[in-house]
């Protein structure tokens, strides 16, 4: 090997000089070495053109095959619904199971799924679904009411460590039975009628209920093929590996190849198979987005999951066609600690509020990608309109209010930290609002950056005075943008509790029957949560995707839930 | 020879007993627990996932139970990925990393080995100053630069390579082999041109040269033997090293490996696949380290000669 370089450094001198005048002759080989050499740069030359060549990319062979191919965030930690929780493992259990109903991707409004039909009770607690008679798993197996029952008393088991089994308590005896006050699941609103007809009883009318029933913890899972591979409640299972798997989706697992795809492939057994128009959809880790934007741009990816937010100013100006941003349902805020001295006075916590710009932190770091958050409940919330005035930038009026609470010009306020999770997002924002903090109020306030987990943990222990933190709608209702500010909630860490708001989320809004009255309810909520202000706005999240133009029937939606079975790709060469 | 190998893998044993040990409290030590996430677990389902992975155990039993696994050659559950063991995930990563690290160690051996030699040959010349300045950028500059400066020339300027991916498109293994091997190709160099530079000064040489023999055969037969000797002691550790350190090319290229998967699991705190895969680097580097030592003894008949004389 190093003699072939040292001719190669040399190719040039080789035959004109002499070998000794060659600065590396001494090392020449023999004469078969140079033409194997040659051979070898021919075919290493031509090995480099074949990638640049008349080679399709990965999406015009998919366009032809009917294979989408997109970017999936991080690698899916497992494809069990009652085991997992993030994000990318949703997007590929959607393809592989379907629940009683599922979600219109331009509307989000609940459409027939499994349950062909269903009617609620006059008094919005019993819902009765009717399954298709032609339902069935992908080995062909029918799917009954039965399967539902079993796999809701599956998702609840403690020792399975579904992680999102509160999703079930809406129905009524569901969170006594998982916390072991009942042993009887007999007890537990669900009952099977008869094979295609399932009746669900819930603890309170939840109208939101259909929203949250195409979760995945309510998916069906196939006893019979996981009752082969061990105990129903066992994590570690291999039922989900591709050669044993068995779902009722659109689409059944066909690969999974670790770090590097899921492929999912058509499934002829589903009753709407006539309408699934994709063939396969390949599944990427793609958790270096910077890396994501390129393989986009390389023509291997029709979709990407997200975008590095730097580059939207360029994309906007290149790829206009391609760019889609719009509006998420997840609020990104700074939650106080309300027990540590300071923060304890409304006043101190309203002048922060008001000497905020949220809108040049919006402009100028966010790049415009996102909406400045007036609320922490997203505005538009099915119909939902959030109190206004309340937060607003106002730095004279914030200075007045810190004097007044006796802290004139930050003088002996107790020292404040901002605490946030690596991220480069998050320490711009971070600074930025040091800065203001500074500017208006004449405060100095610290940062402090902690890894994930251990940021977690702090947030765990209380030991911070101001936090960043996120939430992510678990469905569309302004429930779960407020629920978790109630006094008991594990999700509110801020040591704010108020009488007036616990009794309207937990107890008087559940009761109300009428869309207006509740939505009245919330804002009611809501105003005294920004009055009181243990949490402080700052934007309301974006998707950022880019989608290819051969992409059809992925309509952008604010859960931002796509339905590939609605999917096509149409060539638009 | 043999009571060498002997003594050394004795050695290795309480540094691989320290390494688990080490790392075994130290991942428990470090806040946060791998059942943590953004939304609070129901107490009830936190109890029953401490006690599917022994975690509600006390710490000092689970540290014996976890040697008991690992001499039975058990790495346990993985916590991030249920329903894989960790050593299913090594043995997933392995060969994406192996592969890898040796095209890098190919890099740095032609590379190198040929841009020391070529300044060794006319030092103090441009020949000389300039592999060596670009050898000394390569040194310095991050795979973490360097990947994405090579993907934005070659993968999206000039169309030539695919920008990510291994094994999926002709030419994907190009750009991570060369940015993972640069930083080594640049540490080959130097050595190189040291060890060649010091074996043409000795006297052995010039008495070739007296004699008359000709350059080619007093470069490549005598002196080339002798110089290379650093750079072999160090393909090594080299290599042990592109092995453990292949996580930021693998990022930036997508590669389904293993130091992705270390780092990953770093961050989930999946403490089964921190300790099974500093386990598994730690045996490797012993490995390779005593593998380059055994090479350069022979590549070098002084040290051959004590050997011989030991055993």
């Amino acid at each position: 090997m190093v003699p072939a370089l040292l001719r190669l450094l040399c190719w040039s001198g080789l035959r004109a000089r002499p070998l000794r005048r060659c600065p590396l002759g001494g090392l020449a080989a023999p004469v078969d070495m140079a033409a194997r050499l040659r051979t070898a740069l021919l075919l290493g030359s031509l090995l480099v053109l074949g990638a640049c060549g008349g080679e399709p990319t990965r999406v015009e062979q998919g366009n032809r095959d009917g294979v989408l191919h997109v970017g999936n965030g991080t690698e899916p930690q497992g494809l069990d619904p009652h085991v997992t929780t993030g994000l990318p493992e949703s997007r590929i259990q959607d393809t592989l199971f379907e629940g009683l109903v599922s979600k219109d991707p331009a509307t989000l409004e609940p459409v027939p799924a499994v349950a062909e039909s269903w009617e609620l009770s006059a008094d919005g607690r019993t819902y009765r679904f009717h399954l298709r008679a032609d339902a069935r798993w992908s080995d062909g197996t029918p799917l009954t009411a039965e399967d539902f029952r079993w796999s809701w008393w599956r998702a609840l088991q403690p020792a399975i460590g579904n992680e999102y089994a509160y999703m079930i308590f809406p129905i009524r005896n569901a969170e006594a039975y998982l916390t072991g006050k009942l042993t009887d699941f007999d007890q537990v609103g669900v009952r099977v009628i008869d094979p295609h007809t399932l009746e669900v009883e819930l603890n309170e009318p939840t109208p939101y209920f259909l929203q949250i029933v195409d979760h995945h913890s309510y998916y069906p899972v196939p006893r019979h093929v996981i009752e082969r591979f061990g105990s129903p409640t066992d994590r570690f299972t291999g039922w989900t590996r591709p050669e044993n798997f068995i779902g009722n989706g659109a689409f059944t697992l066909a690969e999974w190849r670790l770090n590097k795809h899921v492929r999912v492939e058509k499934n002829a057994q589903y009753w709407d198979a006539d309408a699934v128009q994709l063939n396969a959809v390949m599944f990427y880790p793609t958790e270096n987005i910077v890396t994501e934007e390129r393989l986009f741009r390389s023509g291997q990816l029709h979709a990407t999951n997200d975008l590095p937010t730097d580059k939207i100013p360029d994309l906007r100006q290149t790829m206009p066609a391609q760019l889609r941003l719009e509006p998420y349902l997840g609020s990104y805020f700074y939650s106080l600690n309300i027990r540590r001295e300071g923060l304890d006075d409304v006043r101190v916590r309203k002048a922060l509020s008001l000497a905020i710009d949220r809108d040049a932190i919006v402009d100028t770091v966010m790049k415009g990608v996102v909406k400045t958050a007036y609320s922490v409940v997203p505005p538009g919330t099915i119909g939902y309109e959030p109190p206004e005035g309340l937060i607003r930038f106002d730095p004279v009026e914030a200075r007045r209010l810190l004097a007044e609470a006796g802290y004139p010009e930050g003088q002996g306020l107790p020292p404040l930290e901002i605490l946030y999770n690596t991220h480069e997002t998050h320490r711009k924002i971070a600074v930025a609002i040091q800065q203001m903090w500074k500017q208006h109020l004449n405060l100095d306030v610290t940062m402090l950056n902690q890894e994930w987990k251990v940021y977690l943990d702090t947030r765990e222990n209380r030991d911070f005075t101001i936090s960043r933190y996120a939430w992510v709608g678990d469905y569309v209702d302004p429930n779960t943008f407020l629920d978790m500010w109630t006094t008991d909630s594990g999700n509110n860490k801020t040591g704010w509790g108020n009488a007036e708001f616990d009794d309207l989320v937990l107890r008087q809004i559940p009761a109300m029957q009428s869309h207006e009255e509740r939505l009245a309810g919330f804002r009611r909520a809501e105003t005294i949560l920004l009055e009181e202000l243990p949490v402080l706005p700052i934007y309301i999240y974006a998707t950022k995707h880019l989608v290819s133009p051969s992409v059809q029937g992925m309509p952008q939606n604010i859960m931002d839930y796509i339905s590939f079975k609605r999917v096509s790709l149409e060539p638009s060469d | 020879m043999w009571r060498f190998i002997a003594s050394r893998l004795l050695q290795a044993v309480p540094v691989l007993i320290t390494v688990v040990t080490l790392t075994f409290f130290l991942v428990r030590f470090a806040p946060g627990g791998p059942f943590d996430g953004e939304k609070t677990v129901l107490p009830e389902v936190k109890r029953a996932l401490e006690a599917q992975y022994r975690l509600d155990q006390p710490l000092w039993s689970q540290y014996l139970s976890y040697w008991g696994d690992l001499l039975h050659g058990d790495f346990g559950p993985s916590f991030r990925y249920p329903g894989r063991s960790v050593n299913e995930l090594i043995a997933a990563g392995l060969p994406a990393t192996t592969e890898l690290a040796f095209y890098a160690l190919l890099v740095a051996v032609v590379v190198g080995m040929g841009a020391g030699l070529a300044a060794a040959l006319r030092p103090n010349s441009w020949r000389d100053y300039l592999p060596m300045a670009l050898a000394m950028i390569g040194i310095c500059m991050p795979t973490l630069l360097l990947g994405p400066l090579l993907v934005l020339v070659f993968g999206i300027e000039l169309e030539w390579l695919p920008v990510s991916g291994w094994g999926d498109l002709p030419g994907d293994k190009i750009l991570p082999s060369l940015t993972l091997g640069a930083a080594y190709a640049a540490y080959v160099a130097r050595l190189t041109r040291g060890g060649m530079l010091e074996v043409l000064s000795q006297d052995y040489i010039r008495t070739a040269r007296a004699k008359g023999l000709p350059e080619a055969v007093i470069i490549g037969k005598h002196a080339l033997r002798g110089g290379v000797i650093p750079v072999v002691a160090f393909l090594g550790p080299a290599f042990a090293g592109l092995l453990c350190g292949s996580f930021v090319v693998e990022t930036v290229f997508q590669i389904p490996g293993l130091g992705r998967l270390f780092v990953q699991a770093a961050f989930n705190r999946d403490y089964t696949m921190i300790l099974g895969s500093t386990v598994f680097f730690a045996v490797l580097i012993v490995v390779f380290n005593l593998a380059s030592d055994l090479l350069a003894a022979w590549l070098n008949p002084r040290v051959r000669g004590a050997l011989r004389g030991q055993s």
